[in-house]
């Protein structure tokens, strides 16, 4: 290969924002009957205009994930910007069942800005949430997705993930056997995308740390694949790996002590732990066949990973500490199930499946562990690498739409998707973050 | 959300460039030696080979098909399977032989993967093909650091899209001469 290579470390630069995927979202799928839901305009009291339109991105987050439909801004009666200017009546007749209105004030004598925002239950006419939000102009963005949380909690019970964000891998082909890799971060909708790492050698498997600072990743950069830990608001990164041969597929435990890999270096890929301190190597299986895509259970007691010993993919669990040959099977009805992780109720697994040898479709799906009932949540032939939000409601993939790498989120029921096309490369191996601070 | 910081930080890695630099050295003396070892070594097809020898310059069939075999540098794979094709099984042995006659060659054996299935499975399969690869070529003579592998998955693919005909080309082990 005597292609010039070369990696770079991106810092929240202006100049990756040129680079960028520019992902922006999509609704593919949306329930039947969505919760009718007001988002009054927010009034703004100071000069000119400002480059957020927080009520355009509360309506975006709660549609989005499909089981909110805004009522257009053209069919309401009244524009209240606070609690005293709100008549339920007007929004009854609409058949609206919340409301949510709020206005932005300049602090004074600061270059901040006060967001004041207060929702209501119009059938029991009640306000339920409301408060001031302060932040510059350029965290609007961030204010408009945290509204956005609240509204979710308020009316499903379960907490929004409106203010989480992705990584992801880009792959853009230039000419011959140039390609242009590149690590990237954005919110979870796509928007703000950043680059973190770009190179001319593969980038795989990014992994956010428990906290959400650090991302873990596989790059090929000397040519070989092994495993880096970068920070990602700094860009300071170390080489965590530099064993023979396959290095890949890092995971941080729960307690973010420890990082699961795959090595091959004795022989076949088998999984490891990496003891980030004491920079301690455990070896966790031992089988001469593939075994890979490990993942932590919630409690970081056990490993679930993927191997063929049986001669396809399936997908085992194991505790650490004990022996290696002591794998407990947990897929059986699949001709492949891959990658596979537990939801936070350690019953349900999401995972890869193709279901039969004859026809080589791989979609996500979810296995109860308990009642072996199973839900394929896409019908699309190529999806991988799901990741789960951190609120458990919705899973991220891979899958390949008009040739091209895209990312697709679908609810864990299944009832709803939406799509983050790309204009530029093929996107693949979305990562969710933790909920982030 | 320090996005006001406008820094950029670009780090060049030499790294690569060392490696096959050091690769490099042995090279040259390959052409040289492949003469007269491949007519010694194999035995088995004396016959056309004494009668291919007429003129001191002229290369025997044997020689020929050795060179030609070294020519071949990409092998294709079934799909879901590990083990090379049977009809490969020759040109390989002549990959081999030229490895133990010439000691101080290197190469690497890149893996890779069609699309279909998890990346870190196909990471791993690739790296299964390239290791069946080395495995033959260490029982046909060559030695195990004369031989590096490395799989690259499906990230590397040699031709895009989701047609049978990508997918055929893109399942292979490419031999590089380092």
């Amino acid at each position: 290969m005597n292609t010039r290579v070369y990696v770079c470390v991106c810092l929240f630069s202006i100049l990756s924002l040129s680079a960028r995927a520019e992902l922006s979202i999509q609704i593919t799928q949306g329930i039947d009957n969505p919760i009718p839901i007001a988002v009054v305009p927010f009034a703004w009291d100071g000069e000119g205009v400002l480059i957020e339109n927080v009520a355009g991105i509360v309506i975006n987050d709660l549609e989005q994930v499909g089981e909110f439909r805004s009522l257009s801004r053209s069919n309401m009666l009244s524009m209240p910007n606070e609690e005293r200017e709100v008549f339920y009546r007007d929004w009854r007749i609409l058949a609206q069942d919340y409301l949510l209105v709020g206005k932005i004030n300049r602090a004074s004598g600061s270059q901040l800005v006060q967001v004041q925002y207060e929702f209501f239950d119009i059938n029991r006419e009640m306000k339920l949430a409301g408060e001031i939000l302060t932040g510059s102009v350029a965290q609007l963005r961030d204010i408009g997705h945290e509204i956005a949380n609240v509204i979710f909690e308020q009316v499903t019970g379960v907490p929004g993930a409106f203010t989480s964000q992705i990584l992801y891998i880009v792959s853009e082909h230039v000419q011959g056997d140039d390609y242009n890799f590149r690590l990237e971060k954005a919110d979870y909708d796509g928007a703000r995308a950043q680059v973190l790492l770009e190179s001319s050698q593969p980038i795989m498997s990014p992994s956010w740390s428990p906290n959400g600072e650090d991302a873990a990743y596989v790059s090929f950069e000397t040519d070989l694949p092994r495993i880096y830990i970068q920070n990602i608001a700094t860009g300071q990164r170390r080489q965590i790996t530099n064993y023979p041969n396959i290095n890949s597929s890092p995971v941080w435990s729960p307690d973010a002590t420890k990082l699961a890999m795959v090595l091959s270096k004795d022989g076949s890929p088998d999984i490891y732990v990496q003891d980030l301190n004491s920079n301690q190597l455990m070896r966790v299986t031992d089988h001469p066949s593939i075994d890979t895509e490990p993942s932590w259970s919630s409690d970081g007691r056990s490993i679930v990973f993927m191997s063929d010993r049986t001669g396809q993919p399936q997908i085992y669990q194991i505790e650490l500490g004990a022996s290696s040959y002591n794998v407990e099977r947990l897929t059986y009805d699949c001709f492949q199930c891959m990658k596979a992780k537990f939801l936070p109720d350690g019953v349900n697994l999401v995972h890869v499946r193709r279901e039969a040898r004859q026809s080589p479709n791989y979609q996500i799906a979810i296995l109860n562990i308990e009642t072996l009932r199973v839900i394929t949540l896409t019908n699309t032939s190529l999806d991988e690498s799901p990741s789960v939000a951190p609120n458990g409601s919705m899973i991220m993939y891979a899958t390949k739409f008009d040739g091209r790498g895209v990312l697709d989120a679908v609810s864990i029921d299944g009832r709803v998707k939406f799509r983050l096309p790309s204009s530029q490369g093929d996107v693949r191996e979305p990562a969710w973050s933790p909920f982030l601070n | 959300m320090g996005m006001q910081h406008n820094q950029f930080l670009k780090i060049s890695l030499l790294v690569i460039s060392l490696v096959t630099l050091a690769a490099c050295s042995s090279t040259s003396e390959t052409e040289e030696v492949i003469e007269d070892n491949q007519g010694s070594s194999s035995s088995g097809s004396s016959a056309s080979t004494t009668s291919a020898v007429s003129s001191g310059g002229q290369l025997t069939q044997e020689e020929i098909r050795a060179q030609n075999a070294l020519r071949q540098t990409v092998f294709y794979f079934d799909f879901d399977v590990a083990e090379f094709k049977p009809a490969d099984r020759d040109t390989l042995v002549y990959h081999a032989r030229d490895l133990a006659a010439n000691p101080g060659n290197r190469l690497r054996l890149e893996g890779h993967a069609d699309e279909r299935g998890t990346r870190e499975y196909n990471l791993a399969l690739g790296e299964r093909r390239a290791n069946g690869i080395m495995n033959y070529f260490i029982v046909n003579g060559a030695s195990r650091s004369q031989i590096e592998v490395v799989s690259y998955g499906e990230e590397r693919p040699s031709q895009s899209g989701q047609t049978e005909q990508a997918y055929t080309r893109n399942r292979r082990v490419e031999v590089v001469a380092r």
